[in-house]
């Protein structure tokens, strides 16, 4: 009897389960089903296909706006790292005012809606006559980044044992030397995860870059929103596609981070016992 | 006296630093010879950490210098000063293994070496030290913290005690000149910790450099130093070998702190001659004003029993505890307690009999007989002192004198005076100030910041928020730490016009 119940209990976690997974995947799944059929519009009759790939990989403009993209998220993300850091050692080593104080302003950004702080970019460039450049693109890149970086490097440096960076200086070491050889080694995890944090934020924006870009210039975000908008029918199939091969890459890309991860953890634990 | 002293190696002169209000170390005045093993001791929060830092350059002082062979390095960055530090939790990087820990000073130091050129001319040249010669001193510094052979492994896979001698071998490798050792056996359990302070002792030796120790366990800093340094309070209490400090501390802190004492009020009748516990006792001390209070040490070692008809007192057992080499005994005469170290066996209840030596009996100078303050009399004719208000009788400040209604103070002559503003002295004896839990009741408030058992009650140290210290006596006991709010009776409070106010 108890047995039975157990069994119901389990049964329905498990079709709830299944429920919400379908709810989050199935118009990603259908989205990558649709991306293999010839059809051009979804509900036109089709047949297997990979006509979509070809074109899409044929398609300057899009490989155009691909390599944009990527070489944009790297370079925000590196250049966010190194100011984030830099930043976030500034407000650790402050006086605890000045720390508390530069702590909840880094914490605005982050939960400030996005469209107030692409506007008020937009109405700063405006006012001090910034030209709609690579440079402001860059520079909305890197507002929109930094104070990730900022809030995954300060937790690190709490919990380092601040005796490190004194031993460091009491061995012969230059500030400057303690810094690279002791602290910053000590806190590489958290500038690593600012760093793919600032990665993947850059990669799927939208709402910073279309108020700061040039007109010219397109990412994958503004390509596809505008695709769809305007609807230029000819460019919607290849988004499916191109939509698949991003769902592909994330992917990948987590799967690769918690095997990684789970790998390091069973490294520690050995270490330890 | 100070003068003499040749080859010191570091001296603190008038050393004070403070933290924004607070002082944490106050006019220290101390010197280390070169070779000496000597220890600052301490509870926590006296100032021994901070003083060790300033040595090792983490801190500046406030004011005051601190000299290295007679040269002022008070500015100077740590990573300059010729000094290495182990420090509490080791701070060994855990990014290196222990070769690398170990090598860390070694490859960032330059030496000048001496060339010959082709004309024959010498040269000198700034180098960083070869791979090999960094090698060998990493592999000698193991040897000497018996860690031969640990070169490649990685830090999480040492114990403490490993840990500990890493931290050791990375400091000494640099060969300083003095070796500032932060608790460092603070973390290991008993036995480990026995084992180290033998071995330290033994490194000390072998290697001759100066070694300063910081700890707050009085048996560690007995055990090991040349000399022990004890303070309180960010003050020097006492400076001296472990012998001095044992047999003759200053004060009672010093007394209560290092070893087990019972500490008693007394009073010197007459040179040599002292009265504590009811009765009068021949002792060796002199230089006494007649009838001076003064407080009385006797370590229970130096307690004799006798038979009760034998002895100078008479008392009960009360307690008795087997220690392994000897038995700690408790017994009352009336209402004093006193404790007692001896082979001796005893019963609960049994009637003994004591005996004290007089050079057993150890006399000090009261620190405390009266708390003194500057006050101002307020407008209701209360009195502010002590970073607190408190009701009193200002017309004790004019004999004769009565208040009126409207609250001026009439004299006996007829005069009226408004009393407000008016600056006195106060003066509050020990045993008329009451602690009180209910933060509202009394003038002042603060923490306990020092208790000392005095055979029948405890004497105090209360400080305020902003420093002012009230020493009161009690029998109730409170803890250390604790909150309190001070009472004072107004009959208690004396109150007298400063000199300047009266014409």
């Amino acid at each position: 009897m108890v047995k039975n119940r157990q069994k119901i209990k389990n049964g329905i976690s498990a079709v709830y389960l299944l429920l919400i997974l379908l709810l989050i995947y199935a118009p990603i799944l259908l989205l990558v089903v649709t991306s293999f059929s010839s059809a051009r519009i979804i509900g036109e009759e089709g047949s297997f296909s990979l006509v979509w790939y070809a074109e899409l990989f044929q398609s300057e403009r899009v490989m155009g706006i691909l390599v944009n993209t990527v070489v944009l998220a790297l370079v925000a993300a590196a250049l966010a790292t190194l100011l984030g850091t830099a930043g976030a050692i500034g407000i650790f080593y402050s006086r605890k005012k000045v720390s508390t104080v530069m702590q909840g302003a880094n914490q605005i950004p982050v939960v400030n809606a996005e469209i107030v702080t692409a506007l008020s970019l937009a109405i700063l460039f405006a006012a001090v006559g910034l030209q709609r450049t690579y440079f402001s693109l860059l520079v909305g890149h890197l507002v929109l980044c930094t104070p990730f970086v900022i809030i995954s490097v300060l937790p690190k440096l709490k919990q380092m044992d601040n005796n490190l960076y004194e031993a460091a200086l009491d061995l012969g070491a230059s500030p400057t030397q303690a810094l690279f050889k002791v602290v910053i080694p000590q806190i590489a995890s958290g500038i690593l995860s600012g760093f793919m944090l600032s990665v993947t934020l850059s990669l799927d924006d939208y709402i910073v870059t279309s108020f700061t870009k040039p007109a010219t210039f397109d990412t994958i975000s503004t390509y596809v929103y505008n695709a769809v908008k305007n609807e230029s029918k000819s460019d919607l199939p290849l988004i499916r596609a191109l939509s698949a091969i991003v769902f592909l890459v994330m992917i990948v890309l987590i799967v690769a981070a918690i095997v990684s991860s789970s790998e390091k953890k069973k490294e520690d634990r050995n270490k330890n016992a | 006296m100070e003068e003499q002293v040749k080859n010191k190696i570091i001296e603190l002169i008038d050393v004070t630093k403070t933290y924004d209000d607070t002082v944490v170390i106050e006019n220290v005045n101390l010197y280390v010879k070169k070779g000496e093993f000597i220890t600052l001791l301490g509870p926590s929060g006296c100032g021994k950490t901070t003083t060790l830092r300033m040595i090792a350059g983490f801190e500046m002082p406030t004011s005051g210098k601190v000299l290295l062979n007679g040269r002022d390095i008070s500015e100077l960055p740590p990573n300059k000063r010729p000094v290495n530090t182990v420090f509490q939790r080791y701070a060994l990087f855990p990014h290196l293994n222990v070769f690398e820990n170990i090598a860390f000073g070694l490859k960032l130091k330059k030496v000048t070496n001496t060339y010959r050129n082709k004309n024959g001319d010498t040269y000198t040249k700034e180098e960083h030290l070869s791979k090999a010669e960094i090698a060998e001193k990493v592999k000698k510094a193991l040897e000497i913290v018996d860690l031969e052979g640990f070169e490649k492994r990685s830090i999480s896979t040492l114990s403490g005690g490993q840990q500990q001698r890493i931290a050791i071998a990375r400091a000494i490798v640099n060969e300083p000149e003095i070796l500032l050792l932060d608790e460092p056996l603070g973390a290991l359990d008993l036995k480990m910790r026995k084992e180290m302070q033998l071995e330290l002792k033994a490194m000390h030796k072998k290697l001759g450099i100066t070694f300063i120790y910081v700890t707050h366990d009085q048996e560690e800093a007995l055990t090991m130093s040349d000399t022990v340094v004890v303070m309180a309070d960010g003050v020097i209490q006492q400076i001296g070998t472990p012998a001095d400090i044992y047999n003759e501390p200053k004060n009672v802190f010093v007394a209560d702190f290092i070893g087990e004492s019972n500490i008693y009020n007394g009073m010197m009748p007459a040179d040599r001659r002292v009265r504590f516990l009811g009765r009068e006792f021949a002792c060796v001390d002199e230089g006494f004003e007649k009838d001076e209070p003064v407080d009385v040490v006797v370590r229970p070692e130096d307690v004799q029993m006798v038979p009760p008809e034998k002895g100078m007192l008479q008392a009960t057992v009360t307690s008795v505890v087997f220690k392994g080499i000897h038995y700690q005994i408790l017994a009352e005469i009336g209402k004093a307690e006193i404790e007692i170290q001896s082979t001796q066996k005893k019963e609960v209840g049994d009637r003994i009999g004591i005996v004290i030596a007089p050079n057993e009996i150890h006399v000090m100078k009261k620190e405390f007989t009266v708390n003194r303050f500057d006050g101002t009399i307020t407008k209701k004719n209360r009195v502010e002192f002590g970073d607190g208000e408190f009701d009193c009788d200002v017309t004790r400040l004019y004999p004769g004198s009565r208040l009126d209604e409207e609250g001026y103070l009439i004299t006996a002559k007829g005069e009226k005076i408004d009393l407000t503003g008016v600056p006195v002295t106060v003066e509050v004896g020990l045993g008329d100030i009451r602690m009180s839990d209910d933060r509202e009741e009394g003038g002042a408030e603060g923490n306990i910041i020092s208790l000392i058992y005095k055979g029948d009650h405890y004497r105090y140290i209360v400080r305020t928020e902003n420093e002012e210290d009230y020493v009161l006596a009690s029998e109730d006991l409170w803890n250390e730490n604790d909150h309190v709010s001070l009472i004072i009776p107004p009959e208690k409070i004396k109150l007298t016009l400063k000199k300047t106010e009266e014409k």
